[in-house]
């Protein structure tokens, strides 16, 4: 086993009734790498996404998280689905922000990243009370910590969301189109974030179309388009060299 | 609605461009205000009405208002009034426990709690609640005994059932086990209206499903669900005084009927059994008032009037603004333009 792999996909697969969604998948994420996922609506690219933290369970292929299996545990060869309690423990070093944000909306800013701590890691509460101040300081927020959701303009909202899901010291960032549902002056500030906790040396999966962010910030390049990845690669050279035509017709619309 | 009305007229009113528009400098507009002569006659002759029927209930020998004084704070009606309370409140945080139980199996994907959850609303939902406290009196009579051991061996124990269990606790079983059938769907209704992302974001976070339950969804549902508990938690108050049918009769209608029974003043002693149903009623919409704020944190206002159920329509009296309704009498719920 690779230990420098944080995501390793081997030819993974998910339908969802009759309809297969990702089509044997093979991907690796290397520890540190941050790798955008781009490709039109319903290629399986936010699936992928979600089967990595177990949202959904993978049908076909295996799927390792820092060299762990996830959603089955393997025991003399035979898969044995995980109870809810061990799928919970694998996620906690998962850390997912959401195209809606789903924060939850009857929690201060500061209760929402405090929860998750107190009550899957049992950190006593003065002590999560620190750690979040300190998070909702780097993600710009610190006068906002007492602020209801609702009272929180949309790009806030998401940055309340990266550190709740960074209180949990994450190995592994997904983020799920978590630009696609903020008005257009919003996009800015949370991309910020998402740059500086790359620079940090975050691991980081992005689904997004933000191609700008995908040039400046990504070490890789993922286009996925009916549930196949079509085309991988270096950023630059992906988006400004496409080799296949289902790429280069995407990029036109996109760029 | 009377606000929109005054704006517009006011508005209305700057519309043609006199000599005067010119001098408005942007200073707060002076109108004179709408009148609403039909409303008013209307708001009068209710008032009219209203204040001729208190007088002549007031002054009315049936009512026998001396006999309501005497017996308002009589101990036997106290102490049914007190009765009255339990059952409501014991069986109702049965039935809210069940209640949750049951919705919680209904939204299983396991397809046997899902159809036991649903027969169990079908059986106690499809009969009415005076036949099933009828049924519980008589379990003594059906189920002599019970006996708690393993099948094909010989009981650990037998209890007969007619002293395990005496005519209250029947009685309170009785209501809470209907009452849980009402409370499963509501609860039902109040978990779906919380956004599916909810879940997620919880799940992924590394949040079991009973953190997740208790923590997430049950919390946000609560705002949906307890206007119409708070219209079962009255409801229920009242139903109690179907109890008789067990029978268990020192509830508080019973208690008031059978005094009257002995004393030939039926009218008074029902007055006094409503006076009582009414003051409960009353510290129950309060109590719901708070419990609605609690749990509106973090959507915008605090619960106004108008939106609040009809349970609870008269409770904003307490504490929260009805200003609108101080200015515009007769102005009341959906009340339209004149």
């Amino acid at each position: 086993m690779n230990d420098t792999l944080m995501v390793d996909a081997d030819r993974v697969s998910k339908s969802f009734g009759s309809n297969q969604v990702l089509k044997s998948i093979s991907l690796t994420v290397k520890r540190g790498e941050v790798m955008c996922l781009v490709g039109p609506s319903g290629s399986g690219k936010s699936t992928f996404l979600r089967c990595i933290n177990h949202l959904e369970t993978v049908d076909a292929g295996r799927l390792r998280v820092d060299g762990i299996l996830v959603g089955y545990r393997e025991k003399d060869q035979i898969l044995h689905e995980l109870k809810p309690r061990e799928a919970a423990l694998q996620r906690r070093d998962i850390g997912m922000v959401f195209q809606r944000f789903n924060l939850f909306p009857h929690m201060t800013a500061l209760e929402n990243v405090i929860e998750a701590p107190m009550r899957v890691k049992r950190v006593p509460k003065a002590m999560a009370v620190e750690r979040a101040r300190e998070l909702l300081a780097r993600v710009g927020l610190a006068e906002k910590a007492d602020a209801y959701p609702a009272h929180l303009s949309g790009g806030q909202q998401q940055r309340v969301a990266i550190a709740r899901a960074l209180a949990m010291d994450p190995k592994l960032m997904l983020f799920d189109e978590p630009t696609s549902a903020l008005d257009p002056e919003l996009v800015g500030e949370v991309l910020d974030v998402m740059k500086k906790l790359a620079q940090e040396g975050m691991t980081m999966i992005v689904v997004t179309h933000e191609m700008g962010f995908a040039r400046e910030v990504a070490d890789s390049l993922v286009f996925m388009d009916g549930g196949v990845v079509v085309e991988s690669g270096e950023p630059r050279e992906v988006l400004t060299n496409p080799q296949h035509e289902r790429t280069r017709s995407f990029l036109s619309k996109v760029l | 609605m009377a606000r929109p009305v005054h704006i517009g007229s006011a508005v209305r009113s700057s519309v043609p461009p006199t000599e005067g528009s010119a001098s408005h400098d942007g200073r707060a507009i002076k109108a004179v205000r709408l009148r609403h002569p039909i409303r008013n006659i209307f708001a009068a002759i209710i008032v009219i009405f209203v204040a001729a029927f208190v007088y002549d209930a007031a002054l009315r020998p049936a009512f026998n208002w001396p006999a309501v004084g005497k017996y308002i704070f009589d101990r036997r009606i106290s102490e049914a009034a007190v009765n009255t309370l339990q059952l409501t409140v014991y069986s109702m945080v049965i039935a809210i426990v069940l209640g949750v139980v049951l919705a919680v199996m209904r939204l299983s994907p396991n397809p046997v709690f899902k159809s036991i959850s649903w027969f169990y609303l079908w059986v106690f939902r499809g009969t009415p609640v005076y036949v099933q406290l009828t049924f519980w009196g008589l379990l003594s009579v059906i189920y002599p005994v019970i006996n708690l051991g393993l099948p094909f061996l010989h009981p650990f124990i037998t209890l007969p059932t007619g002293d395990a269990l005496n005519v209250f606790q029947l009685a309170i079983i009785g209501l809470a086990l209907n009452e849980a059938a009402y409370l499963a769907e509501i609860v039902r209704a109040g978990i779906l209206s919380v956004d599916r992302g909810q879940e997620e974001a919880s799940t992924a976070l590394g949040m079991t499903w009973v953190q997740t339950m208790w923590r997430i969804i049950i919390p946000q549902s609560m705002r949906v669900i307890i206007p119409p508990i708070g219209n079962e938690v009255i409801s229920m108050l009242k139903t109690t005084s179907l109890v008789t049918a067990v029978p268990y009769s020192f509830d508080l209608f019973t208690r008031s009927r059978d005094i009257s029974a002995e004393t030939f003043n039926t009218i008074p002693l029902f007055l006094v059994a409503s006076l009582w149903y009414l003051a409960f009623t009353s510290i129950l919409m309060v109590g719901q008032y708070f419990l609605e704020k609690r749990f509106a944190r973090g959507v915008g206002a605090a619960p106004s009037e108008k939106r609040v159920t009809v349970a609870t329509g008269l409770v904003p009296v307490v504490g929260s603004p009805v200003e609108d309704t101080e200015t515009h009498p007769g102005d009341g719920r959906g009340g339209g333009t004149p």
